[in-house]
């Protein structure tokens, strides 16, 4: 994969000494992505499913359009995929739609210390306001989950496994393949946040046997402000709207109204019509280069970067074993906000905090890491950069006193 | 290039190595914030006694970057002794100058003066006024 090659199709980086290494919380646009975007707002940026005028029925096509090429590339049929507005939005309508309606007093829902609060505080919402009981699964001593301890916290009592494909901060992947099966031994449903896997590597929800999977745009090439809930046909079937309003109903009386089906029942008001014909667009640019292409790609670059950062006295790797290309380090006594200071100096965008995972960094017991994430537009040049920054952060802080 | 020592300014490293006042105190004549900031794990509690017009004394505790907790020790150190109307001024000419608006330069912002820097770094001047941010509250609660 030529990476310098990739960054000719990113407007962003005109600027030649940009150092992009944050794309776990959200990727850079690629031009084709934003001048789709631009497209529908500019020639033919009207409503979807309502105008019967040649407008409409454009907008409507292209939108529908871009609804079965997200099914296409996760293996899903067309009425299993709806739109929304992020992973968030998307993990949180499982949780009041799903969850509300089928957990209930004493019940178990399997989380773990990785997951990012979009995925836990939904559930944790529901053992509240359900009385079920949240189970955590024990991370081993590398961070991760692993299926024999997912295996000691599953029982007959589990109605609900909510965990991720990919953790944001460690980066790990969890052993989806194993652990989905066990769970519908039990009888219960699994939903997954895929928001750091499916930009990533092949996800498909059939061979996984995922009930959910959600993800978000904006980490994959796309938009902000939209997303993907994926449900099975007959599990979104059978579930309630959270949302009530125009579009997503079929006829309404005076005291009742029906719902339309899946995916529509889900999609009220007016979309990120624009949004989602982008994210089509996202979709193809990531699958002309490939997946296999892009795995590989990023897991040199990681490995490189390990091997690097380890020659470095006074820096800790929290995931130095980690198959991604998501690397969480600290500098040895300096606060990840100081340190990402330095690295901005360079012009080195990277992450310093929680992550929106505080109970990740609990386990890890540091008050917050800095995070390296590296996606298709990233080179070697990239890599190099950052280490040299961060020798001369190592240096720097211990100059001044640290 | 890096130009992180306009940052990194010595008396702010000597404040975050050795911070004076720290620790918290049981005494009901003190006046409490806490201010946290989510996004970078923040977290600054500020006690002051304020007694006939003056500020008696400040108590800072909390965990966060080195811009942020020695904020907290140099902003007790200029302010302990100041009456509340000096301490108000310097607050203000203090918050003015982290962010870059017209600062009266006739108040003497002493050590706090090292923090000037800081208008350089978009980015981190919540760190630089959080703990100035929670002894104003105290005052608001002291009045």
């Amino acid at each position: 994969m030529d990476a310098n090659r990739i960054k000719k199709d990113f407007q962003v980086y005109e600027d030649k000494t940009l150092c992009y290494l944050d794309s776990a919380a959200s990727s850079l646009k690629p031009n084709r992505v934003v001048d789709v975007l631009n497209d529908y707002h500019k020639k033919y940026g009207v409503n979807v499913h309502r105008g019967v005028y040649n407008l409409s029925y454009i907008a409507t096509e292209k939108y529908e359009a871009s609804r079965q090429t997200l099914a296409d590339f996760i293996n899903a049929e067309f009425a299993e995929v709806i739109f929304t507005r992020g992973a968030s939005n998307a993990l949180n309508m499982v949780a009041l739609s799903y969850g509300m309606n089928h957990v209930h007093e004493g019940d178990e829902i399997i989380v773990s210390e990785l997951e990012h609060h979009s995925q836990l505080l939904p559930w944790q919402q529901v053992a509240k306001a359900k009385k079920a009981k949240l189970v955590y699964i024990p991370l081993n001593k590398e961070g991760r989950i692993t299926t024999e301890n997912f295996k000691k916290v599953l029982t007959d009592k589990t109605k609900v496994v909510a965990i991720n494909h990919t953790s944001n901060v460690m980066g790990y992947i969890t052993p989806l393949e194993e652990i989905i099966p066990l769970a519908h031994e039990v009888g219960a449903i699994v939903s997954v946040d895929a928001a750091q896997s499916v930009p990533h590597q092949k996800v498909d929800v059939k061979a996984l046997d995922a009930d959910f999977l959600a993800f978000s745009g904006h980490k994959m090439l796309g938009p902000t402000g939209i997303g993907v809930l994926y449900g099975k046909k007959k599990l979104l079937k059978e579930m309630a709207p959270i949302e009530f309003g125009g579009d997503m109903i079929d006829s309404v009386e005076k005291f009742d109204s029906v719902a339309k089906d899946a995916p529509y029942k889900f999609e009220t008001g007016t979309p990120p019509i624009g949004e989602a014909i982008a994210l089509g667009e996202a979709v193809r640019y990531i699958e002309e280069l490939g997946f296999e292409a892009i795995k590989e790609h990023e897991q040199a670059l990681r490995k490189y970067t390990i091997e690097e950062m380890r020659k470095i006295d006074g820096v800790t790797i929290y995931n130095p074993t980690v198959e991604t290309g998501i690397i969480s380090f600290n500098i040895d006594g300096v606060h990840p906000h100081d340190a990402v200071t330095y690295f901005d100096g360079d012009n080195i965008c990277m992450r310093a905090g929680h992550h929106c995972a505080q109970l990740v960094t609990k386990w890890l017991n540091v008050v917050a890491t800095l995070r390296i994430s590296y996606y298709v537009y990233n080179s070697f040049e990239d890599a190099d950069q950052f280490l040299a920054s961060l020798k001369g952060a190592v240096a720097f802080f211990k100059s001044v006193g640290f | 290039m890096n130009n992180m020592e306009n940052l990194y300014r010595q008396v702010i490293m000597d404040h975050y190595k050795n911070p004076r006042n720290k620790g918290l105190v049981q005494d009901e004549h003190y006046h409490t914030s806490h201010i946290k900031n989510p996004t970078c794990g923040d977290d600054i509690t500020i006690q002051s006694k304020i007694e006939d017009g003056i500020v008696k004394d400040i108590r800072h505790e909390g965990t966060g970057c080195s811009i942020c907790c020695s904020s907290a020790s140099v902003m007790s150190e200029v302010l302990i002794g100041k009456t509340v109307e000096e301490a108000t001024a310097i607050l203000e000419t203090y918050l003015n100058m982290l962010t870059n608006k017209e600062f009266d330069e006739e108040v003497e912002l002493e050590d706090a003066i090292a923090y000037s820097g800081v208008r350089k770094f978009p980015a981190r001047i919540k760190c630089a006024s959080i703990a100035w941010k929670a002894f104003e509250d105290t005052l608001k609660e002291s009045e």
